[in-house]
This record gives structure tokens, C-alpha cells and sequence, in this order.
């Protein structure tokens, strides 16, 4: 091991970091991190000419003129009342809620942001959701002059409705494919949560039936509207980071509510939850409110780590890097911390390898081709871990805010770095939409989500709401057309890695996908649907 | 009139009284605001760590009798070690010392003035004719008598390290070789009753487990793994405050490799400039070099990026996760893992050898309840420091240690609460050598932090600069003149060398490995 | 009486000459004591710091110490005992020196031997080209740095009797002249 170089880190000003909230659309640019001199100007010049990067401009988005879009809910229970809310839908609790908030501390925008918000054109007029203290919480605060909402007992007979054109689907994860499946072959539009399926049969039949169907398939993966993320998405196609060989995204969580541990209503029992709607094709047991409202714990129902928030931030990567299905992939991990009866893990290591070069990923000048995306997650710590897009050239931290540092070791760089116009050490692009606004963080599971642009972005220095814009562009598509930007592609793709992730990780082996034969390489001895279904931690 | 004048001028000349009453009202000011806005004396003590500086071990410099010591290998790490018992060639030694006394001091210094362990390098192994030559004339060139040592204790070469092992006189050995002459150096040197500073990785493959752990136990004599990096100041430090349990429940504990050269990659037959390095079938000793590794024609790549071979060695896990886990073993103990996974590939360096660039390791701790993880990377030097994720606080430990209080954290909640400490900020950074418990420590960080930065290989104890390296081999000749067992010592070595290669084999086999601790072996899932 | 000539105008001059000179040299005494107390503040707490940390030393320093008197600074370094005898001088001259500076006692002595100390600083690492500053120092400097002007400043103060206003000094002054 060699000693460190010798030379001493120049003291250097920072430079200037903080937006320019007037310029539309850009948010805040900075052009950080040059050594203090006279030619700061002339240094900036270079750093721009070198890097060539636009903070580029969000997709625009058509016309929302025109009769209302009928839209009904399908799962009213956390994710649903914030879907509905982005639709101009909030409770009267949350509202009243909010609003003492508000009075509380006046630097909490949360009502003012929604009341700010631009009208969907969404009727809401169906709900659907086994819970009926949910179910009726919708009525009493969405039934009003303008807006008559009724509830279906059954998802089929809203779906068979002519007075729903779209639905909205926040249900457990066992529910999403035979529902959206539904939905498409009905002709509906269809705005599904994330993982996109439970098993990897329906993501094919899933496939297929948004194929064939006239409904406009959205998967929510809203983090794609995020401007950090158009953004890097210059940064990429510029190939400013060299060849990416790894991609490092992680979860750190530490709290009970961060761990899915979520109250349970005091109101639910036999007589107000429909219990065979919720088992489904579960395996049926007997009533459980533990099952009920916290059905994330268990594989039955949901899809652990890797459907739950592995798939946000491998969509975050795919959406900058255009990756696709992974090679193999090779999980690990255990339950360390929550050990309360849950057979999901609570630390797990996801590696997902792009080996094959026939395969690889787009890179540019890619003569050199490979890379691992490498998911690590904890629920027994919070602290932040930064995204990392590691190139050979540079380094990109990608959350809420992006910054590029460029490596010391870098060829492409390497004059400039030797010039002292870059400095490893500090970010040379910073692009931070948040610059002018402060954001209070309300919670730590808040503060999670905040870094991974999935609470907020920003339009024109506004603080928005990406659920929102997402909701949006899929109402554009439905009146306007057009292929949205999160379809049954990227769905696709995002079902089979979580389902590659999950069953490597209960079976202990490692997952192979075949492009050319568009499937996952076979185990012999094994049923894969049935391994990922079983309602345990691990198959032997 | 003089009593008006006297009096005019008695108050003009206590004009500076009032200026010092100023001066040292605003000093209690700020000494009452630092207290509060400087926790860390509020913090240390509330976490009971008062005596965290004092836990760090003074270096004692008792020498007993001339130890004789006789290395094979004599390459950059030989070389190295050579350097650190004192011995090197005497115009190195006086532009490196120039050099030191520019930057205002350091290791060399020190070894200067505390260095001489009394120990002779009498003997010099080494295939390559080039390198043995290298290594005579190191030995010939003591730091502290310009050459007195070798005078009175003359150095010798051998060409087989057997007849060096044959030699009475030699009392013991350092290993510096490629890694698939390890263990069966060590066997045999121990069996020859000398002592071991073996360099890492401890074996090559699984099957020399055993037959090394076993000779070892059955011996009398000190073996050490050349794992230097626990001589660090913060890791006696860290220490403390694991044991503790000051972190909480620990799931998670990242290590990684981060580097972006070819050289970092051990590509390295070739100079800066491009040029082929020395050596050829006729000076090199290519058999003896060889081994038991399979029979290949001369290859001058082999030879110097022997590394990148699995012929050789374990690749990264062998040269640097070895580091890694010895590290953070020593810390916590953390012994073998129930199953290990590895993954990766070539991306970048498709070129000499199998050593993949991007590598990602598990090590399933489930009955411990953690997770060990070992990332590396050849193609990209982005720094990601160690660290220990546990439900209260995470700590970093590289040449400094920093705690950082989790904002869920229900032990440090009145810290968080009282705003003394941040989940944003570590609540606690020990840099090298700094007094956490002086209230104005404005005075020493600023150096103190140069310092830490100039390199991992480097430690401040007593205030004194010391090389790690130094600090290792002594604590080896410590245990063989006063006995003793140290700190990288065979117990130690067993489980980094399972652990090895049960990685090792889950990454060239591409499955999982687990660990059958009754009947002590590694099954293949 | 030597310090009242200076600082007060004699009757003999004219009005106009007599107020201008009295506003001048009234600024510049004026000013001359600021200085004074200003730089023995800066002195005596540098000195209080050091008190209260024991665990400082002129180590890092000296350590650091390049150009003429690097080979002082080692040989400093090298001997524990001396390092010490190092530490407490410079600690406690601080304190004493700020203090007589602050107070106006002995204040020639204290400026010149303050002058000294800083003029010792400059001179154990002197902004050379050539000599690269191991521990960085905020602002830029050639050969010039503020160590040279604090010294230079005191030399002032110790020449200056208008310093030895607002004074302890004062008082012995006064006695011994009357």
C-alpha cells in the first residue's frame, strides 16, 4: 500500500451552489467545486464545455381539456388516499388534519401545497376496498355536488361499470396483476402501484393484455418525474461518467412504521373487513388483522424488500440508464432486527449483474461493457446512503439533488483534473432543485422517501408533488395518447428483476435470465411462481 | 492641583482594566457557549467514554536480544518490511528522509529515534536475481548505524528457501512471497522452529487450512498475519466503543475496495512509462517461483500481476478483503459467517488473469444477526468509507472513527432531543491524536487533520507519527522476546482463511457457500 | 515630562498650526494605545487558549517548521524536556506579555519581547517561495504574512511613548519625573 499523495487539499472557495429561482424550469444549477482564483469565470467556461450538461426540461404535457375522466379506486388504504389526493382528492381528516398543522407551524405547507394544486379533471366515483371503515371514509368526504362517488363491493363490478372509464390499483401486491389484468381486458385505463406483479406468470399475461387493450397502463413508479432524473439522463447520453461498472442504491430504515409495522384500525374485524376479497389466491387462513393491515411482512401477500422498494430504485436506474432485465442476479440477506413473525427479510443484498456483453447496458463508446446494480437495505438503521452511479471517469450522486465529482484516477479528465480546474473531491455539477426552498423533513420515513425523489420535485422552483405529475401524464395520455413514460415495458422489466431478486433470495441461488428466449433460465427440481408464492422465508 | 492631577491620572492609567474586564467576560462567554454548542465533552461523558483517549496503548520501546530475521521475497511488500525493521539502501533512505523533513516530519523520523527493535536481517531468499540483490543491499544499510548491524551479523543470500530454513543461526522468518507459497512456507519454517510474520492472505486454497492451523497450535513458536491496519490508534478506540455496545444492534457492516488504476488493478509488468520491467527466464528461478502452481512457460505478466491469477492467490479477496475483514474481526469478532455469496465480473480490465472489477460479497451472519458485506470496485475511486450500521448510531472507521446517532435512536433520543447531537452529523469524530476532551480544540484540529489525511499507513500515539507496518512487526518481536500472543495470530487467521475461501469459491463456482462449524467444512449449496 | 510634549501643544504656536497639529497627533496617540490594547488582547488570549488546553503543544508547529530554523525546530522536537520548557515560555509569555500590552505595565519590555516572539513565529516558517505551509493558513501570503506585520506593529508600540498613555506605566512615569 502506497502512502497518500503528499500534496495538501487546497483551501477553495465553494462556489456558487444556490439556484436561480427565476430561470423557468432549470431549478438550480451550480457550478461547484473550482479552486478559488481570478479565472473563476474562465474556469466555469471550461467546466461547462467539458461537461456539456442541460438540466433538461420535464416532458410537456398535452391538453387536460374535456369531460372528466371517471376514475375509480381500487384500495383505499395508505398509498390510495395519497394517489387520491394527487387526483384533488383529499379527506376531510387529512384536510383537518393538515390544516392544524399548518396553524401549528407555519412553515408546514402540506395543506397549501394541495389546495395549490392544478385541477385534474378526475371525477372520483368509485371505491372499492375490503376495509369498510375505508371504503366509507371515501364516500362521507368525496360525495358532493360535483362529485358522486359509489362503492363497489367487488372489483369486477366496478370494472364492469360503464360509468368508470379508469382505475386506480393500491391493493396488496397478490391483487395487482389478476386486477390490472381485468381492468386491460375491459378496455380500462389502468394506473397500477408498484411491484407490477406478484409472481411471474401474470407479468406475462399482464404483458399481453396491455398489448392488446386500448387502456392506458401506468406503473407508479412517479420518481421518473423528478428532475434530478431528466437530468441525469443528460448526463448519461453526454457518457460524462465513463464506463458505469456499478450502481449502488439503498434503503436505511429504522423505524417500526419503516418497517411495515402499521396500526391496526380499532374498528376491524370479521364483520368489517370482507376477508375472502382480501385473501384472494393466498393461501386462505383464518381471520388476522396482523395479515390485514400489515400484509407486507409476508410473502403471500406482498413481495418484501424487493418488490416493496427494491423496485422504486432499480425504475430509478432503469429510467436514467435504460438497463433492462439483469443477467443473474444473487441475493442475501435475513431477518436481523424485526424479528416479530414475518417471513420477509429486513436486510438484504440484491446484486443484479449485466455481464453479458451482448447484453449490456447502453454506454457509450462501449467497448468495455458490463456493470452491477447493487441494492443493499436495512430496516434496523437509518442512516442516509447516498445513490452512487460509479464510472470510470466520475461519480454521480443521485437522490433529490445530483452531483457529479469526477475521479481522480479519470482519463477523460485527467488535463482538467491535473489544471486544478476539477477537484475529485468536489462536486464540479450540482444540481439541486430544492436551493431555494426549505424543506422540513417530518419524519425520518419522510426524509427516506424525499431522497429518492419520491415526495417531491420541483416545476419552475415550485415545490410539486411527483405522485401528482405522474397521475398527470398518465390522464394526458388518456385524452392526448401517447406511450407513457412508466408503460408495461419498464413494468415489465421491473416485475422480473424484483421476481429475480425475491426468488434468489429464497432459494439461495442465483437467478439467470435468457434474453433471447425472454424467460428466466430454469431450475430443474424447482417451480419458480410456486417457490416465490410459498409463505415462508426460505425454500430448502 | 496634584491631587486633582493624581487622580486624572490614576484613571487614565487603569484605562487597560476595564479593556481586560472585557476580555475576560467575553472569554467565559464563550467558553459557557462552546460547552453548549460543542457537545462533544457533554457527549463523550454521557456516553461514559472518558477515558476513550487513554484506551489507546502507549508504544514501548523494551528491546531484548538480537532477534535474526531472514525474509523470503524481497518484492515492493518485502522491501517494505525491510524498511520498517530499519533496513534500506542508503540513498533511498536519505531522499525519503529529505523528503519526510519538507512535509515537517513522520514515520522515518520516528523509526529514526525509536525504531531500532535489535533485530538483523541475515538472510535473503528470492528467485529473482534482481529482487535478492535489492533485498542484500537493504540489509547491508541499517537506518540507525549506517551499516554496523550487517557488519557484525553478515547478510546472506539463498537461492532455496529450505537451506535458509536449514540455517541455526536464523531466528526467524518473513514471508513476502506470491500467495500460493504461504502456507507451505509457513509449515515449513515453523516445523524448522522459527518464527512467523507471514504476509496476507494466510493460504491459497482450502485444503492448506488445516495442516497450517494445525502446525501452528502444535508449535511453540509466534506466528503473525501481515494485517497492520488494527495498529491504528482509532481502532483501539473503536474498540471501546463496540464493546460497549454503543451502536446498538448491528444488521449491517459495509466494507469495500474503491480503486481506478491499472496498477490498483495489479496490472503491473509494466513501468509508468510503459516499459516491460526487468526479469527473464535466466534470472528468475521460474520452477522454484512456480511451486505447486500449475507448470506454465515464463511469462513476465505472471510474474509481476501474479495477483490477477487464481493460480496465485484469491484475487481481491486474498490481497484486499483480507484487510477488510481482519479489520473489522478484530473489532467485533465476528468469526465465520453461516453463508457466504459472491458475485461479479471483468467489466473493464478484460485482460491477464481472472481477477474480476466489480465484486459483491455477502457474509450471512444469522445467528449473529448481521450481515457482513465486502463491495469492491477497480474502475472507480469514489470513497466509501467503512462502517458499522446499528439500530442506535452508525460508526466509519478509516484513519478517523465518527459515530453518528440515528435519528430512531431510542438510547441517544435526549441527545437528539436536547439538540446536542444530529442525525445529520456525527455526534463523535476522533481524528488522530486529538484530545477529545479539551474545550477549545480549535488549537490542534486543524493539523491533526492533515495529518489523518496523509494516508492509512500512518498513526499518531503519544503524539509521536508511527508507521503501522513498524507497529505490527514490533508487536510480533514483542511476542517472541516476552511472549504473548498477537494480534493477528492463528485463531485469526483460521477464520479469515475460511471465510476466504468460502468467497472464493462462491464466486468462482457462482454459488452459495455455507459453513458446517461440527464437522468444520465448507459445503457447497 | 517627555511624553506630555508630544501629545500637548505649546502655547507658543499659532492657533490654527496648534489645532491641526493637536487633532493629528491626538488621532494618532489615540490610535497608537488602540493598537496596543487591541494586540495585547490578541496575545492574551492566544496564552488563555493555550492555558486551558493542556493538551496543546507547539509540536504540530514546530513540526511544521520549515526554512532557516527548521533545524531549531527539530532539535526542539527531538528532546521531550526542552519541548516542554518550548510549551510553557510560549504559553506563559503570551499570557504575561498580552497582559502588560492590555494594562499598560512595563509595556516597552512586553512590546519588544512581543515583537520577539512574533518575529520568532515568521521566522520558523516564513512564507518563502519554495516553502509550502504543511498545515494550512487562511488568506495568501509573500514573505509578508500577518506574524511579520503584528511584529513590526509592536516595535511601533515600543517606540512609541504616545502608546504609554492610558497606561500603568503611567504612574511610575509620573512619580519618577516628579
Amino acid at each position: 500500500m502506497t502512502d497518500k499523495d503528499k500534496t495538501i487539499p487546497k483551501l477553495s472557495r465553494r462556489g456558487l451552489l444556490r439556484g436561480l429561482g427565476s430561470v423557468p424550469l432549470l431549478g438550480a444549477v451550480g457550478w461547484a467545486g473550482m479552486a478559488a482564483s481570478d479565472k473563476f469565470s474562465d474556469k466555469r467556461e471550461t467546466t461547462r464545455n467539458a461537461l456539456n450538461i442541460n438540466a433538461s426540461a420535464p416532458p410537456a404535457v398535452g391538453s387536460m381539456s374535456g369531460d372528466p375522466i371517471r376514475v375509480g379506486i381500487i384500495g383505499f388504504g395508505g398509498r390510495g388516499h395519497r394517489l387520491c389526493m394527487s387526483l384533488g382528492f383529499a379527506t376531510d381528516d387529512w384536510l383537518e388534519r393538515m390544516s392544524r398543522a399548518a396553524s401549528n407551524n407555519p412553515d408546514d405547507n402540506r395543506l397549501a401545497d394541495y389546495l395549490d394544486q392544478d385541477d385534474q379533471n378526475v371525477r372520483l366515483v368509485g371505491v372499492c376496498d375490503a376495509f369498510d371503515v375505508r371504503a366509507e371514509e371515501a364516500l362521507e368526504s368525496f360525495n358532493t355536488e360535483t362529485n358522486k362517488i359509489k362503492r363497489y363491493r367487488t372489483y369486477e363490478d366496478m370494472i364492469a361499470s360503464s360509468e368508470i372509464d379508469a382505475v386506480v390499483i393500491a391493493t396488496p401486491d397478490h391483487w395487482h396483476g389478476p386486477m390490472a389484468i381485468a381492468a386491460l381486458e375491459a378496455g380500462k385505463h389502468v394506473y397500477l402501484e408498484k411491484p407490477m406483479t406478484h409472481n411471474i406468470e401474470e407479468t406475462y399475461r399482464l404483458r399481453e393484455a396491455a398489448r392488446n387493450s386500448k387502456g392506458v397502463l401506468m406503473i407508479g413508479h412517479h420518481q421518473r418525474q423528478t428532475q434530478s432524473f431528466l437530468t441525469a439522463q443528460d448526463v448519461i447520453r453526454k457518457n460524462v461518467l465513463g464506463h458505469i461498472s456499478l450502481v449502488q442504491v439503498n434503503t436505511n430504515r429504522n423505524k417500526d412504521t419503516g418497517a411495515w409495522q402499521y396500526p391496526i384500525h380499532e374498528k376491524a374485524s370479521p364483520d368489517t373487513i370482507d376477508w375472502q376479497q382480501f385473501i384472494g389466491s393466498a393461501p386462505m387462513v383464518p381471520f388476522n388483522k396482523e395479515h390485514f393491515f400489515r400484509w407486507r411482512k409476508w410473502w403471500a401477500y406482498g413481495s418484501g424488500l424487493s418488490g416493496d422498494l427494491l423496485s422504486h430504485d432499480y425504475d430509478r436506474i432503469n429510467c436514467v440508464l435504460n438497463m433492462g432485465i439483469p443477467d443473474s442476479v444473487m441475493s442475501a440477506g435475513g431477518i436481523y432486527t424485526h424479528r416479530d413473525g414475518r417471513n420477509v427479510p429486513d436486510v438484504m443484498q440484491v446484486s443484479m449483474d449485466y455481464s453479458d456483453p451482448r447484453n449490456a447496458p447502453v454506454q457509450n463508446g462501449g467497448i468495455k461493457q458490463g456493470m452491477t446494480v447493487l441494492y443493499s437495505a436495512t430496516l434496523g438503521n437509518g442512516h442516509t446512503r447516498p445513490t452512487l452511479l460509479m464510472g470510470h471517469d466520475g461519480t454521480m450522486e443521485l437522490d433529490n439533488r445530483l452531483r457529479l465529482f469526477t475521479d481522480a484516477d479519470s482519463t477523460k479528465f485527467a488535463e482538467l483534473i491535473k489544471a486544478g480546474t476539477f477537484e475529485p473531491d468536489k462536486p464540479v455539477f450540482e444540481y439541486d432543485p430544492a436551493a431555494e426552498g426549505v424543506d422540513a423533513f417530518t419524519s425520518a420515513t419522510t426524509a427516506y422517501f424525499a431522497n429518492k425523489g419520491l415526495l417531491w420535485t420541483y416545476r419552475d422552483g415550485k415545490r410539486v408533488d411527483p405522485t401528482f405529475l405522474h397521475l398527470r401524464e398518465w390522464l394526458s395520455c388518456i385524452r392526448n395518447g401517447g406511450k407513457p413514460s412508466c408503460g408495461i415495458d419498464e413494468g415489465f422489466e421491473e416485475a422480473i428483476t424484483a421476481h429475480m431478486a425475491g426468488l434468489s433470495y429464497k432459494m439461495g441461488k442465483r437467478i439467470d435470465w435468457d434474453p433471447t428466449m425472454e424467460e428466466l433460465v430454469p431450475i430443474p427440481g424447482y417451480d419458480l411462481d410456486e417457490v416465490l408464492l410459498a409463505n415462508v422465508e426460505r425454500v430448502a | 492641583m496634584p491631587n486633582k492631577f493624581e487622580r486624572r491620572t490614576l484613571l487614565k492609567a487603569m484605562a487597560g482594566v476595564p479593556v481586560l474586564g472585557a476580555l475576560g467576560f467575553e472569554t467565559l462567554r464563550k467558553l459557557k457557549y462552546d460547552a453548549k454548542n460543542n457537545p462533544r465533552k457533554e457527549i463523550v461523558r454521557e456516553l461514559g467514554l472518558d477515558d476513550l483517549l487513554s484506551s489507546v496503548k502507549p508504544v514501548t520501546t523494551n528491546n531484548g536480544d538480537l532477534i535474526r530475521v531472514g525474509i523470503v521475497g524481497f518484492g515492493v511488500r518485502g522491501a517494505r518490511l525491510a524498511k520498517e525493521l530499519g533496513f534500506m539502501e542508503k540513498s533511498r533512505f536519505e531522499r525519503e528522509l529529505a523528503e519526510e523533513k519538507e512535509t515537517g516530519g513522520g514515520p522515518l523520523k520516528t523509526k529514526l529515534e525509536r525504531g531500532n527493535f535489535n533485530v538483523s536481517i541475515t538472510g535473503i531468499c528470492d528467485v529473482f536475481d534482481l529482487h535478492a540483490e535489492n533485498g542484500l543491499v537493504a540489509a547491508r544499510h541499517d537506518i540507525f548505524t549506517g551499516g554496523d548491524i550487517a557488519k557484525a551479523n553478515p547478510v546472506k543470500r539463498y537461492t532455496r528457501y529450505h537451506d535458509m530454513l536449514a540455517e541455526p543461526s536464523i531466528d526467524a522468518i518473513i514471508i513476502a512471497t506470491p500467495d500460493h507459497h504461504h502456507a507451505q512456507m509457513t509449515i515449513d519454517a515453523i516445523n524448522a522452529g522459527k518464527h512467523v510474520y507471514c504476509e496476507k492472505a494466510p493460504v491459497h486454497r482450502e485444503d492448506e487450512i488445516l495442516p497450517l492451523y494445525e502446525t501452528v497450535r502444535n508449535s511453540d513458536v509466534v506466528y503473525q498475519m501481515g494485517h497492520q491496519n488494527p495498529q491504528n490508534a482509532v481502532f483501539q478506540q473503536a474498540r471501546l466503543i463496540l464493546d460497549r455496545g454503543l451502536l446498538g444492534n448491528i444488521s449491517h457492516i459495509a466494507t469495500t475496495t474503491n480503486r481506478n488504476t491499472r496498477t490498483g488493478a495489479w496490472i503491473r509488468h509494466k513501468t509508468g512509462s510503459g516499459k516491460i520491467k526487468p526479469g527473464d527466464a535466466n534470472s528468475i528461478d521460474w520452477k522454484q517461483w512456480l511451486g505447486k502452481a500449475p507448470q506454465v512457460p515464463f511469462s513476465i505478466e505472471r510474474f509481476y500481476s501474479w495477483a490477477r491469477f487464481f493460480e496465485y492467490d484469491t484475487g481481491l479477496y486474498g490481497q484486499l478483503f483480507s484487510h477488510e475483514f481482519d479489520a473489522v474481526n478484530q473489532l467485533l469478532d465476528l468469526g465465520i459467517p453461516n453463508t457466504v455469496s459472491a458475485t461479479g465480473g471483468q467489466y473493464f480490465y478484460k485482460e491477464l488473469g481472472d481477477m474480476p472489477d466489480v465484486l459483491h460479497t455477502s457474509f450471512e451472519y444469522a445467528d449473529k444477526g448481521t450481515t457482513l458485506t465486502y463491495s469492491a470496485n477497480l474502475t472507480s475511486s469514489q470513497s466509501r468509507p467503512r462502517t458499522i450500521y446499528g439500530r442506535d448510531a452508525s460508526m466509519t472507521i478509516g484513519s478517523d472513527l465518527t459515530m453518528t446517532p440515528d435519528g430512531s435512536s431510542e438510547r441517544y433520543a435526549g441527545l437528539l432531543e436536547k439538540g446536542l447531537a444530529d442525525p445529520s452529523r456525527p455526534m463523535l469524530e476522533i481524528l488522530e491524536g486529538s484530545d477529545i476532551s479539551s474545550p477549545i480544540d480549535a488549537v490542534t484540529s486543524a493539523s491533526i487533520k492533515y495529518y489523518a489525511a496523509r494516508g492509512l499507513t500512518r498513526t499518531f500515539i503519544d503524539g509521536t507519527e508511527w508507521d503501522v507496518t513498524q507497529l505490527h512487526l514490533k508487536e510480533w518481536l514483542d511476542c517472541i522476546r516476552f511472549g504473548g500472543t498477537p494480534s493477528a495470530n492463528i485463531e485469526k487467521a483460521y477464520e479469515e482463511a475460511v471465510v476466504i475461501a468460502m468467497a472464493d469459491i462462491s464466486y468462482r463456482e457462482q454459488r452459495r457457500t455455507s459453513w458446517d462449524p461440527v464437522n468444520k467444512q465448507i459445503i457447497r449449496i | 515630562m517627555i511624553w506630555t510634549k508630544c501629545c500637548w501643544p505649546t502655547l507658543s504656536e499659532s492657533p490654527d498650526k496648534v489645532n491641526l497639529q493637536m487633532d493629528n497627533s491626538r488621532w494618532q496617540s489615540g490610535l497608537l494605545v488602540t493598537l496596543r490594547f487591541l494586540i495585547g488582547w490578541h496575545l492574551l488570549y492566544e496564552g488563555i487558549v493555550k492555558v486551558l488546553n493542556p493538551g496543546w503543544s507547539a509540536y504540530a508547529f514546530l513540526e511544521g517548521s520549515q526554512g532557516f530554523f527548521a533545524g531549531v525546530a527539530d532539535w526542539i522536537t527531538s528532546n521531550q524536556g526542552i519541548l516542554s520548557v518550548v510549551d510553557a515560555l510560549n504559553t506563559w509569555g503570551l499570557v504575561a506579555i498580552g497582559l502588560a500590552l492590555v494594562l499598560g505595565l512595563f509595556t516597552r519590555p512586553a512590546a519588544f519581547a512581543g515583537a520577539t516572539l512574533l518575529g520568532l513565529y515568521y521566522l520558523f516558517n516564513p512564507p518563502f517561495i519554495g516553502i509550502v505551509p504543511t498545515v494550512p493558513m487562511e488568506g495568501s501570503y509573500l514573505i509578508v504574512n500577518k506574524n511579520l506585520i503584528e511584529a513590526v506593529a509592536l516595535l511601533l508600540i515600543a517606540v512609541s511613548p504616545a502608546a504609554r498613555s492610558f497606561a500603568v506605566d503611567a504612574l511610575f512615569v509620573n512619580r519618577k519625573d516628579q
